[in-house]
């Protein structure tokens, strides 16, 4: 750890400014990769915000009302309706498998191999149970008859940006599960360690592009929060 | 940790010449002190066949090449599409296949590829992929893979959009601005095939723009070589980054819209369709708002017109300052008004929707936001102009373009003033004045600024210069020429002649707009016939031009100084370069030649009176 060297920086603002105008790069010691992971997650911000806005809008605006979020999204357990039971299990799911994540960062840049993968293919898993759950979600829906275009239990805009956004995060989250297996075998495989050049890019993998992964992972979660609460709270 | 750079003791301090003590008393070797390096060498990819080297090219100047020829490509099939719409408007039933369709079709499809497929493609994908790593000192953009598959998403994502040329209906005729209802139903031209092709090829666009964008913001950011402080970074990079940036957030915006709208199309969501009466029969849409589409589109649709122009105002500073042999006037100014303007663009996107039927207060809100803009605007303008000022300017091709941007922007600008006010734009609405406007502020003046560019910096890409002779005849006919076309159809709009008509018919004014619809059309196309001078000069100068030779333009930044002119794989041989000042240090008191490069070390220029960067 070279944090010592930082001490001699001005404090606050004065050392901020100081530090991103400063020569070489804008952020010290940050790679490459992380920055830009960073940079796109502040893009794909821009495009949930975009898509949760417009159906802000469409739900505020529709002539026909929006339909019971509780009765809609409720699971029957023994014929009582249990609202918010699936969606529940499925936030649990993914934020456990956000700590998952977490953790796999940790081993890693401890070179843990076998932690690391392990916990890697612990945080797919996760990811793709709630996939799973997310499909048999949809799945209820469409059997009880909502469409994107139609909607028994009201405006037919609910059909619409429920499975255009929950679709949306959902192609996101499988995105995720399989560069999540991806990099389970490359962890496994000891590409991280001995700096195995990629098959596309020809870079040296480094225990960093775990952490990469992880933001996204990690934004992936907090998107489906924001999710969860628009369409299942609201 | 593997995160963090080997960093062999360095102390992470931010050191400039500017936070070291003074010059007096100090061996030369303390004042050339520059930071170690903090980055390791850039492990590069090196291209052996034919095939990595020039076509799956991980090479930026490669990239940059590419993405230049397919955008000056798609904007030649723009230009084209531009005549035949002229053709119809001066003199109607002159050619028989223009039918009403067609005209919508020709004026979708020449805005659509003159604003996303020409321009920003033009000067992010081109300029900044060639300029970028060679101004900030890098051997490549960061990630040279993404890179390549940036430029090849954008072939692709031109593909599509000439397909839309080829399938039944034809592209689109819902003007470029793509407005629901109209965009998806029968009636509009290409409401099937075409609008569904335009939708996928945006995306796409999107997709690949933000695979090179990531590119060039994290290379300016994170891989600036030594000595190289934001602060000293040319204009050029500056307008291309805050350009980058404000991409990655608009562009999403666009994303958004063209999804919703695809699944409109397809899947009769209605997002953004209402209840709708067609020949008498209810649709199955309802409920959905048009103008939530127009909030996304132009959200995204505002920060555009900045996306392409700050590159050109970078751009344009940087040729000013080479060619009238001065500094540019006010640097910090100049980078704080671009980040200004950038972040400024986001809050005004409704001043494209006064009529649309939004709440009438908006119009307050985004006529206040607007105006401000042309604030640091007018500072920039003010710059360049103080940087003429008693300047040793020579009057070459370059400069002659430059001052043509700045006449043509400020009379842009200025018109701006009037439709960026509520009660000045209502009655110019969907007027012929707002063509006159948007196209002198984001059509001919930044392309004036790529005209410039294109003959400052072809001696670096092949090593020859362009005949400065063919270059004057380009610069008088395109500029005399554009303004021949632009300048009456200020005229036209305050006569009320409406936009996207497709004939006069018999209107009051149909007297006086005749002849002038005319004298447009032959100015059009002599201005477009002239651009044949301008490839002509590019084709026979690669092989016939006066051979360039190292730094043509005694210009300072880092471009120039590579030791193999044109600038090979990984542009800087053996070892970095080292920069000690900003590039603007012209005709400086006390040195010995009107220029000292950015890597001439403070020791070298000892009794110069050098500013401190």
């Amino acid at each position: 750890m070279s944090n010592n060297s930082l001490n001699n920086l001005p404090e606050g603002f004065k050392g901020m400014s100081h530090d991103m105008g400063s020569d070489q790069t804008a952020f010290k010691g940050v790679q490459w990769g992380k920055v830009m992971m960073w940079i796109f997650l502040l893009s794909d911000t821009f495009i949930f915000s975009c898509f949760l806005i417009s159906y802000m809008k469409g739900r505020t605006s529709t002539v026909v009302d929006w339909p019971n979020t509780s009765e809609v999204f409720s699971l029957h357990v023994g014929g009582v309706p249990v609202p918010l039971l699936l969606i529940a299990i499925m936030t649990f799911v993914l934020i456990t498998s956000s700590g998952t994540m977490a953790l796999a960062v940790k081993y890693g840049y401890e070179k843990n191999r076998k932690m690391c993968g392990w916990l890697i293919l612990a945080t797919a898993i996760g990811g793709l149970t709630f996939v799973g759950m997310q499909i048999f979600e949809w799945s209820k829906l469409i059997h009880e008859g909502v469409r994107p275009w139609e909607n028994p239990f009201g405006a037919k805009q609910f059909g619409s940006f429920f499975f255009m956004i929950t679709g949306f995060h959902g192609t996101h989250v499988s995105i995720g599960v399989i560069f999540l297996f991806i990099y389970a075998r490359k962890v496994f495989r000891g590409d991280f360690d001995n700096g195995k050049r990629g098959f596309f890019t020809t870079m040296k993998s480094d225990y960093v592009a775990i952490e990469i992964l992880g933001l996204y992972w990690h934004f992936v979660d907090l998107v489906w929060v924001f999710i969860f609460a628009f369409f299942y709270l609201w | 940790m593997s995160d963090e750079y080997n960093q062999k003791n360095t102390p992470l301090e931010a050191k400039s010449s500017e936070t070291m003590s003074g010059t007096s008393g100090t061996s030369s070797k303390d004042i050339d002190y520059v930071r170690p390096a903090e980055l390791p060498e850039q492990d590069l990819y090196h291209g052996h066949s034919f095939i990595t080297k020039w076509i799956f090219c991980q090479d930026a100047k490669i990239i940059g090449i590419q993405y230049f020829l397919t955008a000056v490509f798609t904007g030649i099939v723009g230009l084209v599409l531009s005549w035949l719409m002229r053709l119809q408007l001066g003199y109607p039933d002159l050619v028989p296949f223009i039918t009403p369709e067609h005209y919508y079709q020709f004026v979708t499809m020449h805005g659509m590829i003159m604003v996303v497929y020409f321009l920003t493609a033009l000067f992010l994908g081109g300029f900044g992929n060639y300029l970028i790593p060679l101004m900030v000192g890098a051997r490549d953009m960061v990630f040279p893979y993404v890179n390549m598959l940036s430029f090849w998403m954008f072939f692709i994502a031109v593909c599509v959009l000439m397909a839309s040329f080829f399938v039944p209906g034809g592209p689109t005729g819902a003007g470029w601005t793509l407005y629901p209802p109209q965009a998806i139903l029968p009636g509009t031209p290409g409401s099937n095939m075409g609008i569904i092709l335009m939708l996928a090829s945006l995306s796409l666009f999107v997709i690949g723009f933000t695979m090179g964008g990531l590119n060039y913001i994290i290379t300016i950011l994170q891989a600036r070589t030594r000595g190289m402080t934001l602060m000293r970074m040319p204009l050029t990079i500056w307008g291309i980054f805050t350009a980058t940036a404000l991409a990655m957030l608009a562009f999403p915006a666009l994303l958004v819209s063209c999804i919703m709208m695809t699944l409109d199309k397809m899947l009769e969501t209605s997002f953004f369709m209402p209840a709708i009466l067609q020949a008498g029969e209810v649709l199955d849409y309802g409920g959905g708002s048009p103008v939530l589409f127009q909030h996304l589109f132009w959200f995204f649709g505002h920060p555009e017109v900045y996306i392409v122009a700050l590159p050109a105002f970078g751009i344009v500073s940087d040729l000013i300052s080479v060619h009238a042999r001065k500094n540019i006037f006010g640097y910090r100014m100049m980078v704080w008004a671009i980040v200004g303007i950038g972040g400024l663009s986001f809050f005004v996107w409704a001043h494209h929707m006064y009529v649309s039927g939004m709440n009438p207060w908006f119009g307050f809100f985004f006529a206040t936001t607007t105006l401000i803009i042309a604030v640091p605007t007018a500072l920039k303008v003010y710059n360049w102009i103080i940087t003429l000022f008693r300047a040793n300017i020579r009057m070459n091709t370059v400069m002659l373009f430059c001052l043509g941007f700045i006449v043509t922007f400020v009379n842009g600008g200025i018109t701006g003033i009037f439709l960026g006010n509520v009660a000045v734009d209502i009655p110019l609405s969907d007027t012929y004045f707002v063509i006159a406007h948007f196209h002198m502020v984001m059509g001919i003046a930044p392309l004036m600024v790529i005209m410039g560019a294109v003959y400052h910096w072809f001696p670096l890409v092949t090593g020859r210069m362009l005949s400065e002779k063919l270059g004057k005849w380009h610069f008088w006919i395109t500029f005399l020429g554009a303004y021949s076309i632009y300048f009456p159809m200020h005229y036209l709009g305050f006569i009320g002649v409406p936009r996207r008509y497709y004939e006069m018919y018999d209107s009051p004014y149909v007297a006086s707009a005749t002849g002038m619809n005319e004298f447009i059309t032959v100015a059009a196309l002599i201005v477009g016939f002239a651009q044949l001078i301008f490839i002509y000069n590019i084709v026979s100068s690669l092989s016939i031009g006066k051979p360039a030779g190292k730094n043509p333009w005694k210009a300072n930044s880092l471009e120039w100084l590579t030791p193999e002119v044109p600038p090979a794989h990984g542009n800087w041989g053996e070892k970095l370069p080292v920069i000690y000042r900003w590039p603007y240090d012209f005709n400086v008191p006390g040195a010995k030649e009107d220029y000292i490069t950015q890597t001439t070390p403070p020791s070298e220029v000892i009794n110069a009176e050098v500013q401190k960067t």
